[in-house]
């Protein structure tokens, strides 16, 4: 059913008239023009596709655009302020904590949403609040160091 | 465009006057360098096997702006491995310019000479050593021209970040690109390239963070799916319900009737396309098509491996040396053992995405691919145009690992752009990624060797079914051995149910598992430490040393197995590269849980070009090989493939994760492969494990908790 609605991406407010029944994440990455963030799976297993919703990581994929009304999304091209890439991409680029970089967005803007809730997070933490996010080539292990990292970047300068 | 199909001409031409006004013709300004692989390959010292696969034309270009930068052009792709990193290294050295000032252009067809494809760890490997030549070579013709300007001889000169100065009087000096500017000059590489010496070099052996990883992390980095233009569709394509079903007809009546939907149907081809990829998802599942499954293959999860030993074709015996009869008389213990290993995906976390467009008569296809060359000419050939009508520009690849090689979604994105005159995006979702993906073969190994009563290995008899030889070598030293090889390669056409292909490292992880648990079996009979079993029996020294590095790091106390500990051991070849690994494990007896908590693994890959890039293909390989050991078993019955998303498909997560310890042995020989060997022990080394850890032995991959279970019951 088409319908108007309105919420925030990435700081700036957006306006659409579409079927509501629609996803989030093809919503933006057609309609809003923005392809960082990745369909992986389609089903909410995998993360790639993960955003913040008022803070918080979600499965683009299985949210539906009409949930987030009035809301404030976040991508990955909204972390960076200007050309200062946020800590969780800095420390990502630091520690190479990626390879084909296809699960890249989602593992970051996962890793905010965790640092969001718990900015003192244990290993544990870190692994647990990661698990449901994959990544086949490998380098889970420096994406752990790399969210710790940005963890204590954080903690320092807040 | 025309000024690449003069550069074509030119490359097929080879007398030197004729190519230099071709190519002077098309070309701006700058230095150029054209060399030719198989010459440089042969030159510094590659295999024989592998010589074949290297083309004997001038197949790689490097260009000296008038600027200063570098871009080199090599038909490779970059998944991740990291070549977008190390070919800049070594030009840098080779040429004395700033590791910054070198890029590189990767796999687009029309700027690029040809390459076979991005796989077997060549890279580095293969193409490595030309890319440093015509770097060399460079420098000298930069060399002399410096020369000719100073009026002092090039012995006299010396260079540092691209400025040519005189050893005697550093004031004397010029810079490359005021040497390059206005010029156009061509040089065709075909002797023996003086390269540096190891001990010269300042960039390669340097650790280098992946070069595109700002653009990864900012979402800037464009894979296939990403691409965008005006007017384009995406299209959903009808698929059959197993590989043994022929559509018959469709009936796209009601798919029809939504607005904005186009239909084509081409032969096989049925696609509903919609700017809408949701909307063309709908239109999809409007569809009513009607399949007809011609014989179903009798083969399924439960009976694969007899289904599959009952349908071996015959065996060709490439090794066979000594009398086995006479080893088996020297021995005092005879092992008989088959070992299994299921079907695996290669489930790359991008699906297969192409999105094809016509520019004039041309098409353009920016396909996530590790074969774009082989994409072009079958593209081509499908659609029946010259090859010189297509393109293919690979974005960003989100993954391979040989799965990539096939290409069957950039045919499909460019016959419906050819159809229908628009941008097409076809882009598998996960489902279509597991039917279509060209499986790891499911196989069997056969050992029969033997022991004598010093624990040395009398007899070797070892049969492979469906893996093909790539790991296959008895690494140890055997008097009496044969290899015998059912089916070539990884490929068996017409036996499995549906298309089989390369899974990183083809071939390897199954004769590892099966070479190195059999060696372990017989290391416990003699009740020798199984480090020690493999050191009293190996004569290679490059095994030898990457074993011996490994027990260090572990600091292995050597003990007979099984000591409950949890400590296992294997070594690999692959490649090139030798490898070891040990692990330790904890197994969870109630469950069958193996947790595998720490993985040592020593690498020997000649002279490492980018020990950050090859340590991370290293903990990359440790971390995926998990998956194959551990979880992953593909469901299927007959051609229906039954696993078809991550929640029947368990790939490893981050609770698996070991912590990881490697270490690159330094050496300066000529650079081997690195994105495959860490992966090929990782089955054997965790069985070996588990072995030490409770006693029981595991024979099949991938070990599940029920199988663990199973196999814990015999003890």
């Amino acid at each position: 059913m088409t319908e108007k609605i309105q919420f925030e991406l990435n700081g700036k407010k957006v306006a659409l008239e579409l079927d509501t029944d629609q996803t989030l994440l093809w919503v933006i990455r057609t309609e809003l023009g923005l392809t960082g963030t990745k369909y992986g799976c389609g089903e909410g297993y995998c993360g790639a596709c993960t955003v913040l919703i008022d803070n918080e990581a979600v499965r683009s994929c299985a949210t539906k655009i009409g949930e987030v009304s009035g809301k404030k999304v976040v991508t990955i091209e909204g972390l960076a302020k200007g050309k200062e890439l946020h800590p969780v991409q800095k420390a990502f680029v630091e520690h190479d904590a990626l390879q084909c970089g296809y699960c890249t967005p989602g593992m970051i803007m996962n890793a905010v949403g965790l640092l969001n809730q718990n900015s003192n997070p244990s290993k544990e933490d870190i692994i647990w609040g990661m698990e449901d996010n994959l990544c086949r080539c490998g380098a889970h292990n420096r994406i752990v160091e790399a969210i710790q990292t940005a963890a204590d970047k954080m903690k320092g300068s807040s | 465009m025309d000024e690449l199909k003069d550069f074509k001409e030119y490359l097929k031409t080879h007398v030197p006057d004729v190519k230099r006004r071709a190519f002077l013709k098309w070309m701006g300004g700058g230095l150029y360098v054209f060399f030719n692989p198989g010459v440089a390959f042969n030159a510094l010292g590659g295999e024989g096997e592998q010589r074949q696969s290297v083309p004997d034309d001038f197949n790689a270009f490097l260009r000296i702006h008038e600027d200063g930068t570098v871009t080199c052009f090599v038909g490779k792709i970059d998944m991740g491995q990291g070549a977008i990193t190390s070919f800049p290294q070594m030009v840098a050295d080779e040429l004395d310019v700033e590791y910054d000032k070198v890029k590189m252009v990767l796999g687009d067809t029309d700027l690029c000479p040809w390459d076979m494809g991005t796989f077997g760890s060549m890279s580095v490997r293969i193409l490595g050593p030309s890319v440093r030549a015509a770097a060399a070579e460079a420098r000298g013709v930069l060399l002399q021209m410096a020369a000719e300007k100073l009026g002092v001889e090039p012995e006299e000169l010396s260079v540092e970040s691209g400025v040519i100065f005189n050893k005697n009087n550093k004031k004397q000096k010029v810079t490359y690109p005021e040497l390059t500017k206005g010029q156009k000059i061509a040089r065709y590489m075909d002797k023996k390239p003086e390269v540096k010496e190891y001990s010269e070099l300042r960039v390669m052996g340097t650790p280098k963070l992946h070069q595109d990883a700002v653009d990864k992390v900012t979402g800037k980095a464009l894979y296939s799916g990403d691409i965008r233009k005006p007017e384009m569709v995406y299209a959903r394509i009808v698929r059959p319900p197993s590989h043994a079903a022929k559509l018959v007809s469709a009936d796209t009546s009601d798919a029809e009737k939504i607005e904005g939907v186009e239909i084509v149907k081409d032969g096989d081809l049925v696609a509903v396309l919609h700017k809408n990829p949701e909307i063309a998802d709908k239109a999809r599942k409007l569809i009513k098509a009607e399949f007809e499954i011609e014989k179903e293959k009798d083969i399924n999860n439960a009976n694969v491996f007899e289904y599959l030993l009952a349908n071996a074709p015959e065996g060709n015996s490439n090794i066979d040396k000594g009398d086995l009869q006479e080893g088996r008389k020297q021995s005092t213990s005879v092992f008989e053992n088959e070992y299994h290993d299921g079907y695996v995906a290669h489930s790359p976390m991008e699906a297969h995405t192409a999105m094809a467009y016509m520019e004039g008569d041309k098409m353009i296809v920016r396909a996530g691919t590790q074969t774009p060359f082989p994409a072009k000419s079958n593209i081509a050939r499908v659609l029946g145009v010259e090859e010189e009508k297509v393109r293919v520009q690979p974005p960003f690849l989100g993954g391979g690992f040989g799965g990539k090689s096939s290409h069957q979604q950039a045919i499909e994105a460019a016959r419906l752009a050819k159809i229908t005159k628009k941008p097409v995006m076809v882009d598998w979702n996960r489902k279509e990624e597991f039917f279509y993906d060209e499986f790891r073969p499911a196989a069997i190994i056969k050992v029969n060797s033997g022991i004598d009563g010093n624990g040395k290995i009398t007899f070797w008899d070892y049969h492979v079914y469906y893996a093909g030889d790539r790991g296959a070598e008895t690494m140890y030293n055997v008097p009496h051995q044969k290899r015998t090889v059912y089916g070539r390669g990884w490929r068996a056409p017409g036996i499995h149910p549906f298309p089989t292909g390369a899974w990183r490292g083809p071939g390897n992880s199954t004769n590892t598992f099966g070479r190195e648990v059999q060696v372990d079996i017989m290391a416990a009979k003699a009740s020798i430490d199984p480090v020690e079993f493999r050191l009293k029996n190996l004569t290679d020294k490059r095994a030898i040393d990457v074993l011996e590095e490994v027990a260090k790091m572990a600091d292995w106390k050597p003990t007979k197995s099984p000591s409950g500990r949890g400590f296992g051991v294997s070594i690999g070849f692959d490649a090139g590269t030798y490898v070891a690994h040990i692990v330790q494990i904890d197994v969870n007896k109630e469950t069958g849980e193996i947790k595998v908590n720490k993985v040592w693994c020593a690498q020997e890959m000649g002279f490492c070009v980018n020990p950050q890039g090859a340590t991370i293909q290293m903990e990359g390989c440790i971390n995926m090989g998990l998956g194959y050991a551990l979880k992953e078993t593909v469901e299927f019955e007959g051609g229906k493939v039954k696993t078809n998303n991550f929640d029947s498909y368990e790939i490893p997560r981050f609770s698996w994760i070991p912590e990881i310890q490697t270490k690159i042995l330094d050496r300066h020989e000529p650079p081997q492969g690195g994105g495959e060997p860490a992966i090929v022990c990782m089955g054997a080394v965790i069985a070996n494990a588990v072995y030490d850890a409770t006693g029981a032995r595991l024979y099949e991959m991938a070990m599940t908790p029920e199988r663990v279970l199973e196999a814990l019951k015999k003890v």
